[in-house]
């Protein structure tokens, strides 16, 4: 067993953990975070994507032991209190989403990068946003979502105008 | 408590953004996996890496000592050597089923069969210990090819059938007295120096379905009723099902599909494994989970397509086509699925889709092979189909010397010719097929594309274009449960809804139609929002789950809308029939003189009214009400669609092909898609985007490879080259709408469109880029390397052979190599 200390969505964790547990596992099964989700077994799918110390990785291919000392961010954490992030908003609103499988990596995915390129173009989307795999949208609603996100999150843009009524989680 | 809808603004056909989004993009979703009753037990499945052979021993003593091993269990442990799963469609009175076992018990049949369970505390524990399960195989010769699996003296994979043939089913127009012979016109056209007959050949290939969130099911077996949750199409049919396979009574099971990720007909099976965990939690007396890793996945859940099409078809010179004779050979895979073999069948009556056929025969022969089983994947026998036909028609415009969609225009059904009754003995109610290709070509800039292409060719431009074409149309609705009856279906294909008007006047609505990406919720919340005149946001629908919605036949077949969406305007009009009946009776009227719009009950000619709400309360308060009446307004229906409903719809690719390395481009895709009246043009244009991607894979990028041991070899993702954004562009996609006259909504489906239309639409365009340099086919995928050894082989070079081209350039995942577009080809 090995100690890891984590910071997950704000809430700092101490835990013996299995050397050979994921970081997703760890995330799914010992906290709860089932938020974060798992498509594949070879690190291709990128539904597990979440950010560790402000980067996106597929916490698929992340040991939890690696995640010691560090902060991460799931899906969960990502709306602040009770504002939708803007990629969450735009998701939503450009219909980003069918079955919703890929969307939590998807959207993790997409925080990461308009933070390297706050204004892509559709290529620039598209190429990165290729490890994450979606099968039911043919991804141009979601090349869509995050430039409109881009569009939000410009300085001095106004939030956006519809979000999702809360439901309660079932 | 007064009514608060817009009257200006109906709800139909507004985009409105989804309402069960809210929980998919802040992860507070339940997927099956993240179901863990107290007390869960976890299972492993040991798999045989051979695709047939005999078991001659398993050793389980080890894996059994392994910590954390609840047990290890065979089939015959399981007490399960009688149980088979269930087939639903016995396509004919003598096809071959083999007992489709939980777990394999003496033979292997295809490779990722089940032998032996691990069941243990967590599963990770239980992977290790099925590693530790020691199983000897005697390996038997697998089948692979359906051709020589029914060649005389093949190897049989059930030996006990005697034949790898499990059924042949046919449908004559001539014997049906719907159309006439083909024989009669082959024969006619052959004796007929001013008619053509043009004999092709294609291969559908075998697909996976890759639905991205793998299968999964838990069973809490501790309540009066067992609980199943399962990521699932089809939770009523599975409740059923169970007690067909297990014996375990209807009423002792609740089937649960919470959020289910995706399935395009993936998920339309019944599972050995789902089965398998029933038996394990009755067995052992606690929850039980199985949910499998994507490899299991790829190699284990059913796959799609895998046809042989032999086409012969026949026209007059001036374009007329005469006959139409469609011969199938479709691999079943090991054994037969839920309704794999009607599968085929489906494509039956869509191999003559949009056009004038006199004469017609179909006929589809049922193979076994040693590979996973087929079954439905979106658009289930009529992708097939479409691609048959359109690819055919693309034929015989050179074989004629045709403008493709010229021709396709001459021999289309007009649309003054509606309703019109094909060759199959379906009736088209409505469509126009002249609209939306003219809008389309419009869209496409259909001639100045041609123009390019003749300039390109002209000068012999290193990149050539290609415009390829289909013209689609499918039979969406599935189905008339009396059409499924006259093809021995086993069940029928009507849906079921339920409306509860609440006390305060918010409304649930139950349907049978259990969605999983298809946005149910906000397209059914928007129709009964209309319907009873009440805020969208007062609407909510349940489904999925046998406890809240009881009855229904789940979603497949495009039939969510068409026929569960009909079942829910009926059961409103029943709540209004009973509202009004209150409403007469409080406002002291004739029941005659009560008119109902926009959730008002008013007399006419006067300003007396009251709102629906408040005659939900009333109901609820049942102080004052008519005599003879229940206080209640909810109401069921069951609708049972009289016919089919037919979308339709031009779709046009422009194809760049680099002929010295054969690298494909879709430089540019654009469709025009008839689907009736549209609910909601936001969710309608997903559907049909998402559809695109999966035809336009087909045709480029996916296909299950097998060795020649019967071994999937590119079972996973890093190979089984599904598309990513980096691999598709932009599609350019409208919505023109003929009214369905089928059914009271006027809608038509929409969840399979995109992909039935695109797949032939990609090839004909690829096609059409290099026919002039002599190739007359490409198989699908049309990968680079599979483009450039045609072009060369048409050239008269000669091409290396490399045995599978799975990791050929130009296979998705942004495989291409710009400095060795040629990959391992040299
Ligand atoms: S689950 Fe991590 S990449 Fe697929
Ligand atoms: S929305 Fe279903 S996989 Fe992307």
């Amino acid at each position: 067993m090995a100690e890891v200390r984590v910071t997950v969505d704000g809430v700092n964790y101490a835990d013996e953990v299995e050397p050979r547990m994921l970081l997703v596992q760890y995330l799914r099964e010992r906290l709860g975070k089932t938020g974060t989700l798992i498509g594949c077994d070879t690190s291709n799918c990128g539904a597990c994507t979440v950010h560790l110390n402000g980067q996106s990785v597929k916490s698929c291919s992340v040991l939890a032991v690696q995640a010691d000392g560090g902060e991460v961010l799931t899906i969960e954490g990502l709306a602040r209190d009770g504002q939708l992030h803007p990629v969450q908003a735009a998701f939503n609103e450009c219909h980003g989403l069918q079955c919703g499988y890929c969307t939590p990596g998807m959207i993790m995915a997409a925080v990461d990068l308009l933070g390297d390129n706050p204004d892509p173009d559709e290529g620039e989307v598209r190429e990165g946003i290729e490890g994450n795999l979606c099968r039911c949208t043919g991804y141009q609603n979601i090349v869509r979502s995050v430039q409109r996100a881009a569009q939000m999150m410009k300085p001095g843009a106004s939030a956006p105008t519809e979000t999702p009524a809360p439901v309660a989680g079932d | 408590m007064t009514a608060t809808a817009d009257t200006t603004a109906l709800e139909f056909g507004k985009a409105r953004v989804r309402k069960e989004d809210a929980r998919l993009i802040t992860g507070r979703t339940r997927y099956t996996d993240a179901i863990t009753p107290p007390g869960t037990l976890h299972v492993a499945v040991v798999r045989s890496p051979l695709a047939h052979a005999r078991i001659t021993g398993i050793d389980t003593a080890e894996a059994k000592r392994a910590p954390g091993v609840h047990g290890v269990y065979t089939v015959s442990d399981l007490g399960a050597d009688e149980v088979g799963m269930p087939c639903a469609w016995p396509i004919t009175p003598d096809q071959k089923a083999p007992q489709r076992p939980v777990l394999a018990k003496d033979t292997v049949h295809f490779a990722g069969e089940g032998v032996a369970v691990v069941v243990a505390r967590s599963a990770a524990e239980a992977k290790d210990a099925a590693d530790l399960v020691e199983v000897d195989y005697d390996p038997l010769d697998p089948v692979l090819d359906m051709e020589a699996a029914l060649a005389e003296g093949a190897t049989l994979v059930h030996p006990d059938l005697g034949t790898n043939e499990s059924a042949t089913w046919v449908f004559d127009s001539g014997e049906a007295g719907t159309g006439g012979s083909v024989a009669d016109a082959i024969a006619a056209a052959e004796a007929d120096p001013d008619q053509v007959v043009v004999r092709r050949r294609f291969r559908q290939q075998r697909l996976v379905p890759a639905f991205m969130e793998p299968r999964s099911c838990v069973v809490d077996p501790t309540g009066e009723q067992i609980v199943i949750w399962s990521a699932t199409q089809v939770p009523h049919i599975l409740r059923t099902m169970t007690t067909v396979t297990l014996g375990i009574p209807e009423s002792k099971l609740r089937v649960i599909a919470p959020d289910v990720g995706g399935g395009f007909g993936g998920k339309i099976g019944v599972l050995p494994e789902e089965m398998m965990t029933v038996l394990l939690a009755r067995k052992l007396g606690r929850p039980v989970k199985w949910t499998e890793t994507r490899s299991e996945c790829m190699l284990t859940a059913h796959h799609g397509r895998d046809q042989i099409q032999d086409l012969t078809i026949t026209a007059k010179k001036d374009g007329t086509i005469t006959g139409l004779d469609v011969r199938l050979l479709a691999d079943m895979g090991a054994y037969l699925g839920l309704v794999g073999p009607g599968v085929p069948v489906l494509g039956a009556f869509m191999f003559n889709a949009i056009y004038k056929i006199p004469a017609y025969r179909f006929q589809t022969t049922n193979v076994f092979t040693t590979k996973t089983l087929t079954d439905a994947y979106r658009g289930a026998g009529r992708p097939e189909a479409t691609f048959g036909v359109e690819r055919i028609i693309d034929e015989l415009a050179v074989e004629l010397g045709r403008e493709p969609l010229e021709l396709r225009e001459q021999n289309w059904i007009k649309h003054e010719e509606f309703p019109f009754t094909t060759v199959c003995g379906l009736t088209y109610d409505s469509g126009n097929y002249e609209q939306a290709t003219a809008r389309a070509k419009e869209l496409f800039d259909y001639d100045a594309l041609r123009r390019e292409q003749a300039e390109r060719r002209e000068r012999g431009d290193k990149v050539q274009l290609g415009i390829g074409i289909s013209t689609f149309t499918e039979m969406c609705g599935l189905a008339p449960s009396r059409v499924l009856g006259s093809l021995a279906y086993g069940a029928g294909g009507w849906e079921a809804a339920s409306i509860r008007m609440l006390a305060t006047g918010k409304v649930e609505v139950i349907t049978g139609a259990s969605a999983h990406g298809q946005g149910h919720e906000t397209a059914f919340s928007q129709i009964v929002a209309d319907k009873l005149g009440v805020p969208f946001e007062d609407v909510e629908i349940l489904h999925g789950d046998t406890a809240s919605s009881p009855k229904g036949l789940d979603t497949y077949g495009s039939r969510s809308l068409v026929v569960g969406g009909i079942a829910i305007t009926m059961a409103a009009d029943k709540v209004i029939e009973k509202a009004k009946k209150i409403a007469a009776h409080l406002l002291e009227a004739d029941e005659a003189d009560i008119e109902f719009s926009a959730g008002q009950f008013t007399v006419r000619g006067t300003d007396k009214g009251k709102a629906i709400q408040e005659i939900a309360f009333a109901a609820f308060m049942a102080h004052d009400y008519p005599e003879g009446m229940e206080p209640s307004l909810d109401s069921d229906a069951v609708y049972d669609p009289e016919n089919f409903s037919f979308p339709h719809g031009t779709h046009l690719a422009a194809m760049e092909v680099d002929t010295e390395t054969g690298r494909v481009n879709l430089r540019h895709y654009v469709c025009v898609d008839d689907i009736g009246n549209v609910v909601n043009p936001l969710i309608a244009e997903g559907q049909v985007h998402g559809g695109l991607a999966q035809g336009i894979a087909q045709a480029l990028f996916e296909e299950a490879n097998y060795d020649d041991q019967g071994t999937l070899v590119n079972g996973t993702f890093v190979d089984y080259t599904l598309p990513s954004a980096a691999d598709l562009p932009s599609f350019t996609t409208e919505i023109v709408s003929t009214p369905a006259t089928s059914n009271p909504l006027g809608v038509k489906g929409v969840g399979e469109a995109g992909t039935i239309a695109s797949t032939p639409a990609i090839v004909n365009g690829v096609l059409d880029a290099v026919r002039h340099l002599g190739v007359a086919d490409i198989q699908m995928p049309t990968t680079s390397q599979r483009v450039w050894r045609a072009i060369q082989e048409a050239q008269g070079r000669s091409t290396q052979e490399t045995p599978i081209d799975t990791h050929s350039p130009g296979a998705g995942l942004g495989s291409i190599d710009p400095n060795n577009p040629q990959g391992e080809v040299q």
